[in-house]
């Protein structure tokens, strides 16, 4: 049985101009111990999906419409308030994009890092300073006893991000979150903490689901990956697969137009146009007005995913009607 | 290569940290640009590549007179910027125009397109005020935006569109030389094609030299003839885009680029990755000798003494490494 499955789940938000549909009908699920990459562009609603998830909406002005998200048989999305307490945060963590944002400027360290243990366990000051030593180090940080009481400030940009994964990891979490955890940081700082994430994968067992809209990183981190566009998945499919042989138009179309895999100076494929407006209902396709391919069902008629291989789900009606 | 149409030589550029407000404390100096010698080629893509703080934005201002050097002269076609009055300094920002990063910043949100476009025109009297809204209406054309959204305000358009006006402005004067910090960071990848596209085209069809900023490596040896990598305000290495990249020397570009993650997941699980351990130093306080020595899998006792100068390695390509021979093959 998968750790969590998400089905059918949407996210509206209810502003002044409009309601925008940040989440339309996502449905995935993780199995334990698995990376799962989510990728899109900005506003394809990957982060909103994983703030439903952990309770990190905004009510209002946003609000889930509908679905569910079970995490070891308990609906994340319908249960009691303490029901919700015991599983986020101590059996999901979460980490973000930038780490001097999330930390509390204001609080030391240590005791931003035992918070989670405090609230969670029964356990003494003593003992929750003594495993948030022990976290520190396993997480990278030299001469962890004396900085451990330093202020996030005193950091800098990777090692507040380790700070921010010793945090998250303190509790042994079954899935951990992480939403862009190295985008605002250098190439070689990414690197090491991407291996950080790999190495405390693999000592705690936990499942990673992987938010980036890099390519590059889902490549060498994931398992499996799953494609959103304007709030919806586009197609799903183990990484190698993925990469070989895309079906969907937009997926295609995203990797011929990286120049990491396309002959120097070439001239880049471009996708046309712009993301459309998610406060506008989309009686079809959400990438038709982009496509190259479309024709007038892809507007008219929404696809859903298919299963097109093992493991391996599209959501284009031409693909699926073996057109293309 | 090409007769060069700007060249820099052994430009400085520091910065005075001091603390307090009224009592003023001298804390030292921030080198931000330590000794560059560059040259740029008529019609040549040159790509400047590093980590935040080691300088290349610094260095991008420092060419375009936003900040005034601490030494080394800039010289465009002869004539030396630093050394000239403000109204040089005027004349010459016909010839060298910048695009920034962010276009949401970059952009006056009170200005419409016309005015924004016209805005140079107007300064420089470079056509009849009657021909102005045809020259805009040209500009925008160019940039690939139609010119009915000529009286549009910078928030109606998309982050990608904004670049484009971004950069039809700095093409505004018919300039030789365009720096462009970082054009497409901050853009979705769909999107960043689009202008990659839009600058190479531009670049064949105007002869215009291009200094492009970035930190992905894929993207700057895609649009680059050759590429500079920085470390800490210098030049560790410089050569011909395609080489530095897939044959790197310097061990600090070496790292840069096995630090990369590659969209290829055969390719990415099996290949040799050099992680380097730590932080990039401060440039207020660099480490003695080759600044890149603590963090570099290869340093000898030799390198924590006397900073190796750029010296050529071999043809069409500078290393700044003393090590370099002897780690050739490693």
């Amino acid at each position: 049985m998968p750790l969590l499955t998400v089905t059918d789940l949407r996210t509206y938000f209810y502003t002044r101009s409009g309601v925008y549909r940040a989440v339309d009908g996502v449905s995935f699920s993780v199995e334990r111990g698995e990376t799962l990459g989510l990728v899109g562009e900005s506003g394809s609603g990957k982060s909103v999906t994983c703030y439903s998830i952990m309770g990190l909406v905004l009510t209002p002005p946003g609000r889930i419409e509908s679905g569910t998200a079970i995490f070891d048989g308990v609906d994340l999305l319908h249960c009691t308030p303490a029901q919700a307490r015991t599983i986020r945060g101590k059996r999901i963590a979460m980490i973000f994009q930038d780490p001097m944002t999330s930390l509390n400027p204001y609080m030391r360290i240590s005791e931003q890092l035992i918070e989670p243990l405090l609230i969670h366990e029964k356990i003494s000051k003593r003992d929750a300073l003594a495993r948030a030593l022990a976290m520190l180090e396993s997480v990278g940080i030299n001469d962890a006893a004396k900085r451990m009481h330093l202020y996030p400030h005193e950091f800098s940009g990777g090692m507040r991000q380790r700070v921010m994964i010793a945090m998250a990891l303190i509790t042994k979490p079954e899935l951990l979150i992480a939403d862009e955890p190295t985008t605002a940081l250098d190439v070689t700082v990414q690197a090491q903490i991407l291996e950080l994430i790999k190495k405390m994968q693999r000592e705690l067992g936990m499942a990673v689901i992987f938010i980036t809209h890099d390519l590059g990183v889902v490549s060498g981190l994931c398992d499996r990956v799953q494609v959103m566009y304007a709030g919806r998945v586009v197609e799903t499919a183990d990484v190698r697969t993925l990469f070989r042989a895309p079906q969907h138009p937009y997926t295609r179309g995203l990797q011929r137009s990286i120049p990491a895999l396309q002959p120097k100076g070439a001239e880049l494929y471009t996708i046309n146009g712009l993301p459309p407006d998610v406060s506008k209902p989309l009686p079809g396709c959400s990438f038709a007005a982009r496509c190259e391919f479309a024709i007038d069902r892809c507007t008219a008629e929404q696809p859903t995913l298919a299963t097109f291989g093992p493991g391996h789900a599209q959501a284009c009606l031409r693909v699926q009607a073996g057109e293309l | 290569m090409a007769e060069p149409i700007l060249e820099l030589r052994d430009v400085r550029t520091h910065f005075p940290v001091s603390q307090g407000f009224l009592f003023k404390r001298a804390l030292g100096t921030v080198k931000a640009v330590d000794g560059v010698t560059l040259s740029l080629g008529r019609g040549e893509v040159l790509g400047l590549v590093g980590e935040s703080g080691c300088g290349k934005s610094t260095l991008a201002r420092t060419i375009m007179q936003l900040l005034p050097t601490t030494g080394g002269a800039v010289i465009l076609e002869g004539k030396n910027l630093t050394t000239g009055s403000a109204g040089d300094v005027h004349h010459i920002r016909r010839d060298l125009q910048m695009v920034f990063q962010d276009p949401y910043a970059s952009l006056n949100p009170r200005m419409t397109v016309f005015d924004t476009l016209a805005e140079p025109l107007r300064v420089h009297r470079v056509c009849p005020a009657t021909g102005v809204p045809a020259r805009v209406a040209e500009l925008m054309q160019l940039v690939g935006l139609a010119p009915r959204f000529m009286q549009k305000y910078p928030h109606e358009f998309s982050g990608g569109q904004r670049q484009r006006i971004a950069i039809a402005r700095a093409l505004a004067l018919e300039p030789k030389i365009i720096i462009a910090d970082e054009p497409v960071s901050a853009l979705d990848v769909s999107i960043q094609a689009q202008i990659l596209n839009l600058l190479a085209q531009l670049v064949r069809k105007m002869n215009l030299s291009l200094v492009f900023i970035a930190h992905d490596l894929a993207v700057v040896k895609h649009i680059s003839d050759r590429v500079a990598v920085m470390y800490l305000g210098k030049i560790v290495e410089l050569g011909r885009a395609a080489d530095v990249i897939e044959r790197p020397r310097h061990p600090y570009t070496r790292a840069l680029v096995s630090a990369i993650p590659t969209p290829n997941p055969d390719l990415e699980r099996t290949r040799q990755r050099i992680v380097l351990p730590g932080d990039p130093p401060s440039p207020m306080n660099p480490p003695s000798g080759c600044a890149f020595h603590p963090r570099c899998p290869h340093a000898r006792e030799i390198c924590k003494s006397g900073v190796p100068p750029l010296f050529e390695f071999e043809p069409y390509r500078e290393v700044a490494c003393v090590r370099v021979e002897e780690i050739a093959n490693l």
